[in-house]
């Protein structure tokens, strides 16, 4: 138990830190490396959770794919950040008050917690019990049996996705050079490639 | 091991799914030339079909695919005013995209698949398949809006949209989330359960949360003060797709609103009322007010929705059964108004360019006489006149507010009513007093003078299908009510 207990405090203390760090390291090249720390540290408490899935799921997706994408576009747009950050104290004032209004109404809400009488039954209903089954089997039951109308619906919302990010950015724009695959494989050897016999000894 | 779940009462769903990919298909493999048309005309009659399997199906209340999933005379009232209300826009676009170079197969496709979202919306009996539905139902409509790539404004109307967009679902997930972790489950039909027997006093969480699954859906209806994307994307986007966002979305979130407020949370109608009741408020004096200053017509049909959207939420905060019943009469006779207005809109063109401003209306009763009578029946039926349909939308909604003994609400809402008539009454002076302009360009096309026609003769003679409308409003309503 004691080294569960420090493995929590050593993650927990190190996503908040990288969290930190996120937003206030100069660099973004940084910052995006740090947000990459706190995602392996967020899996880290999945894993003492034992929802070890899930972590897997954050690293493969969040750390394999967004985060690189993050890093690409950091890297690929040329965005002055310096210039981006001057407004940051002007607006600090407000929005620590917005904050601290936030976590003021969190607090009152904590200290009234109420769990209804029928909420623990309910929330108990559809998980298999955990030590028969695996994480990913008992996600896999839900996802594909329970849930399955939420599954192919998202499936949908996916699918529009990509028509909408198709829509709005395939169009014909002048001076685009394009690769033609017929005119491509139509192509002679005639049409390319001249044979000239070059007499030894008088140049080309 | 594990049953196959019922799917039967969502087959309309799954038949538009399908056929919407299909379409995809035909658009893909069709020449060039032909996709466009081609995938609209399959679309409308697709969404046809869809309208006739909806009343098809209709067999009272059931649930499919282990309770996620509902139908009932309510969800089948709401449906059919949304597919009626996509198809005509659907028709209505017919012109506009071949001539503003926006003929696109994609399109009609989008409309198909907001569409599936907007019926998941209707049908939602849980707080998963509520977002779920808004998500595919939102994602299509940010797209349509930024549709014209190449015109800035179109471009900013599917930005704005989609950041505030994104926005509210961030709103409505936090309340959703709030909701499960006091009540412990996402399903209404278990959140009915255990809320109603409270004697109306959940507890501070379930509140917070209704709160912000409140403003998640306000923003959707644009009920102020969420009110903000609504003129620029009005404005913005190309006209027969803010024909499309001001009909048939707004009916479908409207009847989200209805359901979640209605069916889990019944039991909390005094928590929640004060929040409508402001909403409401608001959303009928900036409604009334804001228009004024307008110059651009399709800003004005903004703020004449969002003045709309006031109204109908004063049914809603009634809580009872004449308000549910009022609010689908009203979204009914919206639907009507509101495609006629937009019918005459898509006429305005000189000179092969659409013209937006109010002032070019000016003495289109000389040039377009019958133009210019359609508009004039429907703006006085916005404007609430009897014995036009907007009168009686109006009417069953404060009827319903005063019987719940919320009378400031309906007396605020009369006198906004009477303000917003102002605007609408300047449209007719213009129309019919001021000096002539140029003609616009002729023809206006088939379909939009028989949809024109077809909505200005409901309007005007709507007190004679009164009565079955109210029938079917008032079981769609019980049927909230019953469960």
């Amino acid at each position: 138990m004691i080294i569960q207990g420090l493995a929590f405090y050593l993650f927990a203390f190190v996503a908040v830190a990288a969290g930190v760090m996120v937003i206030s390291s100069r660099n973004p090249v940084h910052s995006v490396l740090f947000l990459i720390l706190a995602f392996f540290n967020a899996a880290g408490l999945f894993v003492l959770m034992g929802a070890e899935f899930l972590a897997m799921i954050l690293v493969i997706v969040y750390v394999g794919a967004v985060a690189v994408l993050f890093l690409f576009v950091v890297m690929m747009l040329d965005i002055n950040y310096v210039e981006m950050r001057e407004g940051v104290l002007q607006y600090l004032p407000i929005g620590a008050l917005i904050g601290i209004v936030l976590l003021a109404e969190l607090a009152v809400i904590g200290g009234s917690w109420v769990v209804l009488p029928l909420s623990e039954a309910a929330s108990a209903m559809p998980t298999p019990p955990i030590d028969q089954v695996t994480n990913t089997n008992a996600l896999g039951r839900l996802v594909y049996t329970h849930y399955i109308y939420l599954f192919q619906a998202a499936g949908l919302i996916l699918l529009v996705a990509m028509i909408g990010a198709i829509v709005l950015t395939l169009r014909d724009r002048e001076g685009v050079r394009r690769q033609r695959i017929s005119d491509q494989v139509d192509r002679k050897v005639a049409d390319t490639i001249e044979i000239v016999k070059v007499v030894p000894g008088s140049g080309v | 091991m594990t049953e196959m779940p019922i799917i039967l009462p969502a087959i309309p769903e799954i038949f538009l799914a399908i056929c919407g990919m299909g379409l995809m298909m035909v658009g893909v493999f069709a020449s060039k030339e032909r996709a466009s048309s081609l995938v609209s005309i399959l679309s409308i009659l697709v969404l046809i079909v869809t309208i006739f399997l909806v009343v098809m199906m209709n067999k009272g209340e059931a649930l499919a695919f282990n309770g996620l999933f509902v139908t009932d005379h309510f969800a089948v009232y709401m449906k059919l005013l949304v597919l009626i209300g996509s198809t005509v826009a659907l028709i209505m676009s017919d012109g506009f995209v071949k001539r503003e170079n926006m003929d696109r197969f994609e399109f009609p496709i989008l409309i198909v698949f907001a569409c599936v979202g907007m019926m998941m919306m209707v049908s939602a009996n849980d707080l998963i398949s509520l977002y779920i539905g808004l998500e595919l139902q939102s994602l299509s409509l940010y797209v349509l809006a930024a549709m014209q790539r190449d015109n800035l404004r179109s471009t900013e109307a599917g930005l704005k949209y989609f950041v505030l967009g994104a926005l509210s679902s961030g709103l409505l997930l936090y309340g959703c989330s709030m909701i499960y972790g006091f009540a412990g489950t996402t399903s209404f039909t278990t959140l009915a359960a255990e809320l109603g027997g409270h004697d109306g006093h959940g507890s501070v969480g379930v509140v917070v949360g209704i709160v912000f699954l409140c403003a998640g859906l306000a923003f959707k209806i644009s009920a102020v003060p969420f009110h903000m994307w609504a003129p620029d994307v009005y404005e913005g986007a190309p006209t027969p797709v803010t024909a499309f966002f001001a009909v048939a979305p707004k009916v479908a979130a409207i009847a989200l609103f209805l359901r979640v407020l209605m069916e889990p949370f019944g039991g909390l109608v005094d928590e929640w009322r004060q929040v409508i009741i402001a909403i409401s408020i608001a959303s009928m004096l900036l409604g009334a007010f804001a228009a004024i200053a307008q110059t651009n017509i399709k800003r004005l049909m903004a703020y004449s929705s969002i003045g709309h959207v006031g109204y109908a939420l004063v049914g809603i905060a009634a809580g009872t059964e004449a308000g549910v019943r009022g609010v689908l009469l009203y979204m009914t006779i919206y639907l009507v108004m509101t495609v006629g207005t937009f019918a005459c809109i898509l006429c305005m063109r000189r000179n092969g360019q659409m013209v937006e401003n109010i002032d070019d209306l000016s003495g289109l009763s000389k040039t377009h006489p019958k133009i210019a009578l359609a508009l004039m029946i429907f703006m006085f039926s916005l404007a609430g006149v009897p014995p036009l349909a907007g009168f009686f939308g109006k009417l069953y909604v404060f009827l319903a507010a005063i019987e719940a003994e919320l009378f400031t609400l309906a007396i605020i809402g009369v006198l906004s009513s009477v303000v917003g008539s102002f605007y609408y009454l300047r449209i007719i002076k213009i129309m019919y007093f001021d000096d002539e302009r140029d003609a616009f360009d002729m023809p206006v096309g088939r379909s939009l003078s028989a949809i024109m026609t077809i909505t200005s003769v409901a309007t005007v003679l709507f007190f004679i299908i009164l009565t079955p409308v109210l029938d079917g409003a008032s079981l769609a309503a019980a049927s909230l009510f019953s469960g």
